[in-house]
């Protein structure tokens, strides 16, 4: 769906045109440009800051978060918590609220100073819808944090991008650049008493930083262990400051929220959960990419109407239905909705809703070690289940592969699980290892013992020979 | 480590680190004082400012060396230990001499599922080098990456900042050969 044009201007005009029929059904991507994205001027004509003005001039921070909240807009960074319930713990609002005769226009330097991040460190294997926004369309996202700093009363305002998008650095640079250029930015924004200064912090690669307390050590230029909970980063968070963490999708949807109103995003879905969602397909597909649809898209139509199907023939094993840190699900769960409930009734998480597909000709097994690896290597380290789980996960599954797995190892397996479960670990890091392990264990258990029975890999024959010899010609 | 077998002794070259040796005023450059102190004007505390002038000095002199760890240190005014607390954690700060190029070829899942075996045995035997080594005329050094976004460009792999999609074996190779012949190119 990259909406590419040859730069000169009828055929801009042309995708100008194309991309605003869909502003209503596709907020967050219709705008997207992978060529060449738009500019300040660009993104203006096209309807941008349309959503900050409204917020600026006509709400008082109250009235977004009434706004957003009505919405019901859920974080797309995976765990799926209400955005507006996320924003109402900043202390800042909450005085709002008890005087809010008095507020009429609040005076944002007399209230304590909150911090905005907007989590760009998206770094979830398999994951790659952020990239889509930040690339395609920087200045949505400047305008959303535009949005988001003002009702939470925060004047710095930090981008977390992960260090291997060099790309999006340098273009969401440039937006912010523009931004101030045209008082966006900076001290009293478009005639008003809020100020903001937007910084962008490009992070060096590892991905704990993600986790919302372990990315604020990161920006404090500590070691980037996630911190203990509570205090939660809206109460004491960068700086000891009150901190919202919000990721780029789910940021995104503001600015649009804000210009069509929460009635209209409700609308955008026929499902329980409202709006749209950048859903993702990649693996053994035959067109992997991204694509903004309405939330509860089924995984059927996911996979077979945009995916494209499976690839070279083979049959669906099983797939993780959002990133690398979610439970597999198979066949039998290809009619449900990819919402934040029904994924997680069939046993599983919507997570960042990219699916990950196996095909029946590779082996889970190995998918699950692949998976496992890299947990291990990015753990903190800093509690030991996870610390000393992740890697003896990684150790066990290798003798699997290497076909010396006994009948015990899977019960070790097991209880490795156990061990590394939600209450027994710092963070969600191990969690998020242990639900591919434990459900491939479950849906794919005859694999398992299959390595056992036969000393070897299965599928090792099938694929491995071919792909060494083939490999083996090109080098030198 | 796991994929990155080397051993702590090659990461981390000497822990035992002399501060007083260095004079950070005179071991950074004028330009990588000045950026450093605008990254530390953006921020509330100058130890926050680590990252950005680790990458800073990165930039500058290809890798990061303990005598340039301490002289950051110095600067941010924080311990050399915490500073390489900080270091070590990153994937894309370098702790040892690196080569020219920087190959972080992505090992996750879904270059996983579409083969990226096949061209991490086709880079290593194409320039006889294994993760975490760096060949003899200094060229390449190879490294494995998480997961780089471009799972629906699998296998990919990202080249001093540079990133590679759709890789195949014959790609690769033209890759690597053509990186290799613009250095020999600038080097005329």
């Amino acid at each position: 769906m990259s909406n590419s044009h040859s730069g000169n201007n009828t055929a801009n005009t042309h995708w100008l045109e194309q991309a605003l029929t869909q502003a209503l059904t596709k907020p967050l991507s219709h705008l997207v440009n992978l060529e060449e994205p738009l500019d300040f001027t660009g993104y203006v004509k096209a309807g941008g800051y349309v959503g900050a003005t409204k917020a600026l001039q006509e709400c008082t921070p109250n009235d977004v978060l009434t706004i957003v909240s009505d919405s019901g807009l859920k974080g797309r960074g995976g765990a799926g918590f209400p955005t507006g319930m996320k924003w109402s713990c900043v202390p800042a609002l909450q005085k709002q609220e008890t005087s809010e005769a008095e507020s009429t226009n609040a005076s944002f330097n007399a209230q304590e100073s909150s911090y905005l991040i907007c989590n760009a460190d998206e770094m979830e294997p398999g994951t790659f819808k952020d990239r889509y926004l930040l690339e395609g369309v920087p200045h949505q996202l400047i305008e959303a944090m535009i949005i988001a700093s003002y009702t939470i009363s925060a004047n710095k305002a930090y981008i977390f991008l992960r260090g291997e998008y060099f790309l999006a650095a340098k273009l969401l640079q440039k937006a912010i650049d523009q931004a101030y250029e045209n008082n966006w930015l900076g001290a009293n924004i478009q005639g008003t008493d809020f100020q903001l200064d937007l910084y962008l912090h490009t992070s060096a690669g590892r991905y704990i930083c993600g986790e919302e307390t372990a990315l604020i050590n990161a920006l404090e230029g500590k070691r980037a262990n996630p911190r203990a909970k509570p205090p939660f980063p809206q109460v004491s968070g960068l700086f000891g400051k009150p901190t919202v963490v919000n990721n780029v999708e789910t940021l995104s949807n503001l600015p649009h929220i804000l210009k069509h109103g929460s009635e209209w995003f409700k609308a955008l879905s026929p499902d329980s959960d409202p709006g749209t969602k950048l859903y993702a397909a990649c693996g053994q597909v035959n067109t992997p990419g991204v694509w903004e649809l309405p939330m509860g898209v089924t995984i059927r139509e996911l996979l077979y109407q945009y995916a494209g199907g499976m690839k070279d023939g083979v049959n669906l094993k099983g797939l993780l239905p959002g990133g690398a840190s979610t439970d597999f699900l198979t066949e039998q769960h290809l009619d449900t909705p990819m919402d934040f409930d029904s994924i997680g009734k069939a046993g599983s998480r919507l997570g960042t809703g990219g699916l990950i597909v196996l095909g029946d000709q590779h082996c889970p097994v190995a998918m699950v070690l692949n998976l496992l690896r890299f947990f291990a290597q990015e753990s903190c380290g800093w509690c030991t289940p996870c610390r000393d789980g992740t890697p003896w996960a990684v150790e066990i599954l290798t003798r699997f592969e290497q076909g010396t797995a006994k009948a015990e190892d899977l019960a070790q397996l097991h209880e490795l699980c156990d061990f590394m479960w939600l209450g027994k670990t710092h963070c969600a890091l191990a969690p998020g290892a242990v639900e591919p392990l434990k459900s491939a264990m479950r849906y794919f258990k005859e694999d398992f013992e299959q390595h056992i029975e036969q000393g070897c890999c299965p599928y090792e024959s099938k694929l491995s020979n071919k792909e060494e010899k083939k490999a083996a010609s090109y080098g030198q | 480590m796991n994929n990155n077998d080397f051993s702590v002794s090659q990461i981390i070259p000497s822990l035992m680190v002399a501060d007083d040796d260095i004079d950070f005023h005179q071991y950074l450059s004028s330009d990588e004082l000045k950026a450093i102190e605008h990254e530390v004007s953006i921020m509330e505390t100058r130890e926050s400012a680590g990252i950005e002038a680790l990458k800073i000095v990165q930039q500058q002199r290809g890798w990061i060396s303990d005598d340039s760890l301490t002289a950051i240190a110095q600067c941010l005014n924080i311990s050399t230990a915490q500073l390489e607390g900080v270091a070590t954690f990153y994937n894309l700060i370098y702790r040892q001499k690196v080569g020219h190029y920087v190959i972080h070829l992505c090992d996750s899942i879904s270059c996983h599922l579409t083969g990226y075996e096949q061209i991490l045995n086709v880079i290593k035997r194409h320039l006889n080098i294994d993760y975490g080594q760096t060949t003899a005329d200094g060229q390449f050094t190879l490294l494995s990456n998480a997961c780089l976004g471009s799972c629906d460009k699998s296998p990919a792999m990202m080249i001093n900042g540079k990133h590679y999609h759709s890789l195949t074996s014959e790609s690769v190779v033209a890759i690597l050969n053509g990186l290799s012949q613009n250095l020999g190119d600038d080097h005329v």
